[in-house]
């Protein structure tokens, strides 16, 4: 991750995963209402340090060392918003949401459709690979949840994107699953505006304008497509990458026009491949940029298995900036 | 605790009434196949929801499962708003988006179940939670079968509340059949409260076909969570008269025992205590069942008259912004609407 690394470089500026914490913190500090409660997120301050220093500053009522108990975390999440209040789960790691699986996609995502009674909860928490972390925490859960009407999917590429949009799910009325990249935490930082900012949800961004090709992916895989077109720039193809940012909803606006000027698509995720996120925008952009496609919507995803353990079958597994130029490469000359 | 007024007992007994006649009408429904999907009774159960239900105040909360019809009663909803959600009328309480108790009101003090048996559980936890944060004056209170004691989330719930000493009253409501599971297949403990008191949580059984003894052990119960003494699991040991569903023969349950339970039914045994109590006379009693009878029935001419809801609504209240869906471009080229 050549463009990770120019990033870590530069030592100025704030990292992902502080970014996470500041909008959390800064969210907290304007709005009574908003709550964190989690395993470990009290007086450990999270696993990944995320609610550092929380406690001390909000106290325990507002941050809630739990029991092991996703489910427990998640009902009670919802069942605070319903109260008024804006809680914010944590999941140790997003491997781990499957444990609340229920509480999620039954009880939040239907609550407002079948009741009227709309749940404002963000369940939030690490996903993603490249950290040895090996089949149970490293997954990437999110199209479990994209599958799941009345739910909203978020997961950020940058510090700049963490911190607008984890802001933005927090006063969303509707329940929010936000998947922080883990191996993005502490790797990339940049310098964040002074000023107040959000990021709204359900827009995606141009990453990197090109003409030839887009490159339509999300999370890590963001910096992974960046590094594929830099490398390709030297061989005269010019890739655009969108950054969806938001899986659920999708913004059709960006990705079909972003097809529509180039008429090729590579999706790219670090999830693995069969009904991934990658499957709906290619079902959409076969749908409504037909017209306009001078070659296949190709896919660069993980292969159908779990997260391996061992380094060399994890880098075996993970799409890179090779697996990537190789496919845009081919999608390109056709 | 205080205790029960003449009045208030009456009120059980008219609650209890209510109950009864409101799902026995629901049979009549269901077998003109009016009620849309299943219908699930509490025959013989009502003396949990009402003398339950009755034991909480006004800015309260409660849950109910799809065999607490009498609770969300005690708790104002109408006759015809209940007759409206199984017949899927566009003036139910979900809009005829969902059925039999499935609904939910903030401002009413009322949250529907999902049909996930024990999630309820982590949620009033949750409600009871915020509840204590904001310094408010609530006690939640919820159901569980004896079926559903045996889900993670029941535990998870369990532990949840007690460890953060919430304002909550779980009552447990042992019917012997979960489907056509009995107790023994369920769990080797003797008893619900066995598995309440694993938590650290206060825990009692009571005869669940005695209304005033539950209402006695719920409103104690709620006395207790209002005080800041953490959650009670309150086990009303009750029998359930109908099979799982009206679909459900219960051939599988044994005659002699449900003779039995036929004979502790609760809403004869009350008319009988308050005949020999001298609180009401067979007159008075009848005067309250001609009056239940006279509101079923207007209600339920309500409900039947109500439209149900237009097919179009199906696509509303995904979200609190509207997202209208896109028509596939290919479609709208194909049909020359470019």
């Amino acid at each position: 991750m050549a463009e990770l690394r120019r990033v870590e470089e530069g030592k100025g500026g704030t990292t992902y995963v502080e970014a996470l914490h500041d909008a959390l913190w800064e969210e907290m500090e304007a709005d009574e209402r908003v709550l964190v409660l989690g395993e470990d997120v009290g007086v450990y301050g999270g696993a990944f340090k995320v609610t550092e220093g929380m406690i001390d500053r909000f106290g325990p009522d507002r941050v809630i060392d739990t029991p092991i108990s996703e489910d427990a975390i998640v009902g009670a999440a919802i069942g605070a918003s319903m109260m008024g209040l804006r809680p914010v789960a944590e999941m140790q790691f997003a491997d781990f949401i499957s444990c609340a699986f229920d509480q999620i996609t039954n009880f939040a995502a239907k609550s407002r459709y079948r009741t009227g009674v709309g749940i404002p909860i963000v369940v939030r928490g690490p996903s993603g690979g490249g950290v040895h972390g090996g089949p149970f925490h490293s997954q990437n859960p999110e199209a479990y949840f994209t599958h799941t009407p009345g739910l909203k999917v978020v997961q950020p590429a940058t510090a700049y994107d963490a911190k607008g949009l984890l802001k933005s799910a927090i006063r969303d009325e509707d329940p929010v699953i936000f998947f922080e990249h883990k191996f993005l935490y502490r790797r990339i930082r940049e310098e964040l505006p002074r000023e107040e900012y959000v990021v709204p949800i359900g827009k995606a961004r141009i990453a990197r304008p090109g003409r030839d090709l887009s490159i339509v992916t999300y999370g890590a895989m963001v910096w992974e497509a960046l590094d594929a077109a830099a490398a390709l720039e030297s061989e005269g193809i010019d890739c655009e990458v969108v950054d969806l940012r938001t899986l659920l909803p999708l913004d059709d606006e960006t990705i079909f026009g972003s097809v529509g000027r180039t008429g090729k698509a590579l999706i790219v995720h670090e999830d693995t491949k069969t009904g991934g996120v990658g499957a709906e925008v290619s079902a959409r952009i076969t749908e409504h940029c037909f017209e306009s496609l001078d070659g296949p919507v190709l896919r660069v995803a993980a292969p159908d298995t779990p997260v391996p353990y061992a380094p060399p079958m994890e880098a075996f597994f993970l799409p890179n900036a090779e697996k990537i130029a190789r496919a845009a490469r081919a999608l390109a000359g056709y | 605790m205080g205790r029960l007024s003449d009045a208030q007992r009456l009120e059980l007994y008219r609650f209890m009434r209510l109950n009864r006649v409101v799902e026995e009408r629901l049979v009549n429904l269901y077998r003109q196949g009016k009620v849309v999907g299943g219908l699930y009774r509490s025959l013989g159960q009502e003396a949990t929801s009402v003398g339950t239900a009755f034991a909480l105040s006004p800015g309260d909360f409660v849950s109910p499962l799809i065999r607490n019809l009498g609770s969300v009663l005690v708790r104002g909803y109408a006759p015809r708003e209940l007759f409206a959600q199984y017949l899927a009328r566009a003036t139910s309480p979900s809009g005829g988006k969902d059925g039999n108790l499935h609904f939910a009101s903030i401002e009413r003090g009322v949250i529907g179940p999902i049909s996930m048996l024990g999630e309820l559980i982590p949620v009033m936890a949750g409600v009871a939670l915020a509840a204590k944060l904001q310094k408010k004056d609530v006690v939640c209170m919820t159901y569980i079968g004896d079926g559903a004691t045996s889900t993670g989330p029941f535990h998870e719930g369990m532990n949840f509340a007690a460890v953060r000493r919430l304002p909550l009253v779980v009552v447990g409501e042992n019917n012997h059949w979960a489907y056509s599971t009995p107790f023994e297949q369920q769990m080797a403990c003797a008893s619900l409260a066995d598995r309440a008191k694993a938590y650290g949580m206060v825990a009692v059984t009571v005869d669940g076909n005695d209304v005033e003894v539950v209402w006695e052990a719920a409103a104690d119960a709620v006395a207790r969570a209002r005080r800041g003494e953490g959650p009670v699991f309150l086990e009303a040991v009750t029998y359930r008269m109908k099979g799982h569903a009206e679909h459900d023969a219960q051939h599988y349950v044994d005659k002699a025992e449900l003779a039995a339970w036929r004979d502790r039914d609760p809403l004869e045994r009350w008319a009988r205590a308050l005949a020999d109590r001298g609180i009401a006379s067979a007159g008075d009693l009848a005067r309250i069942d001609a009056d239940v009878a006279r509101l079923v029935d207007q209600d339920l001419e309500v409900a039947e008259r109500a439209p149900s809801p237009a097919p179009g609504a199906a696509l509303e209240g995904v979200y609190a912004e509207s997202r209208p869906e896109t028509e596939p471009f290919f479609l709208r080229y194909a049909e020359g609407k470019r």
